[in-house]
């Protein structure tokens, strides 16, 4: 494969659009994607995923794109969450499968009654060559301000992930960055659904993120280093979608999954030396 | 000057009738007591006594149902800078591989520390690390540490912080009896920096020989006062009621006895 292989696709504009969201999702998934994994708020971040399809159904039907409903929706689905999982007293895990099940069927429902216009399994995996310039400005937008916001707010949020009692008691307001996390993380999921799709942006969530883990010692280095799996995954991802017409988020999920295999055993390789030598 | 003579005459943390709820459970029940600066007390009694629901409440993670509860005649959340918390090691979410710099670092944090990427807390994160032995652990992964070491990490922290209240939650489980004695000289050496420190333990022996003071709680106050004549048999028994037996039986001179006799 030549540089000219490497460069064919993108004498399209709309490869052009499609590789800057794609690098854009490849970065702020898996850096958000560390915190999630290491906090075990997956299930939570696949629920915040699947209850933006009920929203999607009702903006869709009064005329608005999928992007233009991106912030306030991010807003209200972690807003909601957060609220429905403070005040339950089923646990946490059991609201969360709730909300993620019903506001799934309920957009199911919502786009059979109002008749709504989606592709269904662009929408589901991800279907990233049909991505708008408007699309690549608001999720711009969105990159920076997700990327913006967990920059200022790094320590504190760091500090209340790892020990959430010691903040709140040094003073720091911890339901603030509570909410400040979830909005910012389904800022970057709604960001990425034309990309990856509502099914599986969670791999690109977590995958590059747990591959990260196994291949470095420290969080931040974990953070740095999913950025770098995230984009090889998402470009990669990009190029088998031109080049073998596959859908882009199982592109991208499965270039994913590799990496992780392979940090997988190269982390047991290592650990196998160590403990003979 | 002369408020702050009466705040110190007053007594450093003063609960007066303090009561704490967990829905229908009364976790604290009319506790009283008043802890001078520079004091090192123990606080024991049984699991579910309240040491941990104390601590809260004086963290101000709780509200007060009744009662009142201050610190240098201040509520407790309005006094939050003047109290260093060390968690049970159980609160700590240890999926996260953080530095040793980084975790001492945090009590530096506050709501308006907005560069990650500032450097200029350095020589305060040193010293800190200097005082609890631990200066050439800064680069270490915490999940490396032992429980000792953990131990000081955390009064690390609340040194950055500039606390003049360390309270340490169970700060003495999972840690052995030599690390346990190199954790007391480094609060003791604290303790003379004029540091109060309240220690929430399980571990009662030789404790008039560790502690100034101790406060004895079972949901309500059984005692409070001079660690060397606080513990007597009616506040074991009030405390520990039938483990109280245990205590008795169990001792150097008593041996292969199940009654004591």
């Amino acid at each position: 494969m030549g540089i000219e292989n490497l460069l064919e696709p993108f004498k399209y504009d709309f490869m052009i659009r499609s590789l800057i969201t794609a690098i854009l999702s490849g970065i702020m998934l898996p850096v958000l994607g560390s915190f999630t994994i290491n906090r075990n708020m997956g299930f939570m971040a696949d629920a915040m995923a699947h209850a933006t399809l009920p929203i999607i159904a009702v903006g869709v039907f009064f005329g608005f794109t999928i992007s233009a409903l991106g912030v306030p929706a991010a807003i209200m689905i972690a807003l909601l969450l957060a609220f429905i999982i403070k005040n339950t007293e089923v646990g946490e895990d059991t609201a969360i499968g709730i909300i993620f099940s019903s506001f799934f069927a309920l957009g199911f429902i919502l786009i059979a009654v109002f008749k709504v216009s989606i592709n269904l399994e662009d929408l589901l995996f991800g279907q990233i060559l049909a991505v708008s310039t408007f699309d690549v400005i608001v999720v711009s937008g969105l990159f920076f301000t997700v990327i913006g916001i967990l920059l200022v707010f790094f320590k504190q949020l760091l500090f209340y992930s790892f020990d959430p009692v010691g903040a709140e008691v040094r003073g720091l307001n911890v339901s603030f960055l509570n909410y400040l996390f979830l909005i910012i993380l389904s800022l970057a999921i709604i960001g990425s659904l034309q990309t990856v799709g509502i099914i599986l942006v969670l791999s690109m969530l977590i995958i590059p993120a747990a591959a990260a883990k196994l291949a470095t010692k420290t969080f931040i280095d974990s953070v740095i280093v999913s950025v770098v799996f995230g984009v090889i995954a998402a470009v990669s991802g990009l190029y088998l979608s031109y080049y073998f017409n596959l859908p882009s988020g199982p592109s991208m999920s499965m270039v994913s999954t590799m990496i992780f295999v392979i940090a997988f055993i190269t982390r047991k390789f290592k650990n196998s030396i160590k403990l003979y030598s | 000057m002369k408020v702050k003579n009466k705040i110190k005459n007053k007594g450093l943390i003063v609960s007066d009738g303090c009561c704490v709820e967990y829905g229908d459970t009364l976790a604290l029940d009319n506790v009283t007591f008043t802890v001078n600066e520079g004091k090192l007390v123990a606080v024991v009694g049984p699991n579910g006594g309240g040491k941990s629901t104390l601590f809260n409440a004086m963290t101000g993670l709780v509200p007060i149902a009744n009662g009142s509860l201050k610190i240098k005649g201040l509520k407790p959340n309005k006094a939050k800078s003047l109290i260093g918390y060390i968690p049970q090691k159980n609160l700590i979410n240890w999926n996260f591989k953080l530095s040793v710099k980084q975790v001492v670092g945090m009590g530096l944090t506050k709501n308006n520390s907005f560069n990650p990427f500032s450097n200029k807390n350095n020589k305060i994160i040193e010293e800190a690390l200097n005082q609890v032995g631990l200066i050439e652990k800064i680069d270490d992964n915490i999940n490396q540490l032992s429980g000792g070491q953990l131990q000081r990490i955390f009064i690390a922290r609340t040194l950055t912080q500039g606390a003049d209240i360390l309270l340490l939650d169970e700060a003495f489980s999972a840690v052995d009896v030599g690390a346990q004695e190199d954790l007391m000289e480094i609060i003791n050496s604290i303790k003379l920096d004029g540091k109060t420190i309240l220690i929430a333990t399980h571990d009662i022996n030789n404790i008039e020989e560790k502690f100034d003071e101790v406060l004895c709680l079972n949901r309500h106050c059984c005692a409070y006062g001079d660690s060397s004549k606080v513990l007597t048999k009616e506040v074991m028994e009030e405390m520990y009621g039938s483990h109280n037996q245990m205590f008795n039986n169990h001792r150097p001179g008593n041996h292969g006895s199940k009654n004591g006799n």
